[in-house]
């Protein structure tokens, strides 16, 4: 996971549900420790995104949005895409974009109409 | 046994046929083989007219009939002799392949075989008629090898039939989903006749693998040429847009008739995220309008 004044948190191998839990933490926490104004999920290393799965990024959509960052979801496959939407899990409000640089842009976009102070960036890493 | 073609073959069997088979009903069919080689003229004759009076093969002319009598005659002679039903195959196979394209329906095949193997029977009761036992055993040679050879025939031209119908579905299939890219970013799918979910399925595939090789943002899918669908494929055409939205395109879908319109109202999607729009022109205009295109007409200026 690397960040800007955006969190980008890819998902690198399947995550099962207590990793998924560990994940919500993690990400969650950071947002507030780097003020961060945006978050972006890649999940394009997923080959399954089961409803657990889907449940929990909508809850860190959420849970994020209440602590002012906006969610943005990329990266999903098409077979991945489909199957979700047959099973009734679409991503609530979470919006998605085709990949990340897709989702950078259009978080820029949200951050110009919305008028928000693109801060500094402060790079980090994590694993 | 062989290796000469029977076609326009001298009235008179050569007796090496006689040896090749042996037991009583090898033998008794080789006789059979020869006689009806040797009325081959007047049995094939006979034979089109019956055909002729059953109006079958219409769409023949009298030349071509006569020339695929002629070479049905001697290949089902050659069977019988033979008993070489992969030959027969063959040649059934190649049969159907020149009639099929002019119309000949299945019916029209298996009846002129099984006038032929009337004909045959009839002229075998006929040859056959002061000796009874004889005929008897005649007809148990000659019956199961023409049965087997009708059914063949049969087999063979509805087995061409469905690969020539299964070829064609095929080059339908390729050719009903195209994903067109028309400007970068932007894919156009116009949809042509009937939707089934089979094609419904191809369709949802071809997008989402259309939107990610081409990075599209909006897709506008234009149903115009598809006058209706049933409410499975109205309800696939709705996720496939919730799955083409979960991978970062909008779809906008243009030309929806009144009866699909009916249709995804009555089966009660959510309709508030389809974004719709009339005609293939206006949906252009929304999609350029979402990838920030403005398109002006260029003016003919002479003066500068």
């Amino acid at each position: 996971m690397r960040q800007g004044s955006t969190l980008i948190a890819s998902i690198h191998t399947a995550l099962d549900d207590s990793e998924l839990v560990r994940f919500e933490h993690d990400l969650v926490k950071q947002i507030g420790e780097h003020r961060s104004r945006g978050v972006i999920i890649d999940v394009a290393a997923l080959d399954v995104i089961d409803s657990f799965a889907a449940l929990t990024l909508r809850r860190i959509a959420d849970m994020a949005r209440l602590r002012g960052a906006l969610t943005v979801l990329v990266g999903i496959q098409p077979e991945v895409a489909f199957a979700m939407v047959r099973l009734g899990m679409g991503t609530g409000q979470i919006p998605t974009a085709l990949d990340l640089e897709e989702g950078v842009q259009l978080l820029a976009e949200v951050a110009a109409t919305r008028n928000f102070p693109s801060s500094g960036s402060q790079p980090q890493k994590r694993t | 046994m062989n290796d000469r073609t029977t076609d326009h073959q001298p009235v008179h069997a050569a007796p090496e046929h006689d040896s090749a088979r042996s037991g009583p009903s090898g033998h008794l069919l080789s006789q059979l083989v020869a006689h009806l080689r040797e009325h081959r003229t007047r049995l094939q004759e006979e034979w089109s007219q019956r055909i002729q009076q059953a109006h079958l093969l219409t769409a023949m002319t009298p030349q071509e009939m006569a020339a695929e009598t002629t070479s049905v005659y001697d290949n089902y002679v050659e069977v019988l002799e033979t008993g070489n039903v992969e030959a027969l195959q063959h040649y059934a196979r190649d049969l159907s392949e020149r009639i099929i394209p002019r119309g000949v329906e299945t019916h029209e095949v298996v009846g002129i075989v099984l006038l032929l193997r009337d004909v045959l029977a009839r002229s075998l009761f006929e040859k056959y008629q002061r000796d009874f036992s004889m005929l008897n055993e005649v007809l148990d040679a000659y019956e199961p090898a023409a049965n087997r050879i009708a059914n063949t025939v049969a087999v063979s031209f509805v087995d061409e039939r469905e690969r020539v119908i299964r070829q064609q579905q095929d080059a339908i299939r390729e050719l009903s989903t195209p994903v067109l890219p028309v400007r970068e970013r932007l894919l156009i799918l116009p949809i042509i006749g009937v939707l089934d979910s089979e094609r419904a399925k191809q369709l949802t595939e071809q997008l989402l693998s259309g939107i990610r090789k081409h990075r599209a943002k909006v897709v506008v899918i234009d149903i115009t040429g598809s006058p209706d669908v049933d409410e499975a494929v109205a309800n696939h055409l709705v996720q496939t847009v919730d799955a083409s939205r979960l991978m970062g395109a909008s779809v906008i879908i243009t030309g929806l008739s009144p009866k699909i319109a009916q249709t995804l109202v009555t089966i009660g999607v959510d309709l508030s995220k389809m974004n719709t729009i009339g005609d293939l022109q206006g949906g252009l205009e929304e999609a350029e309008r979402l990838l920030g295109y403005a398109v002006t007409r260029k003016e003919v200026d002479s003066t500068s």
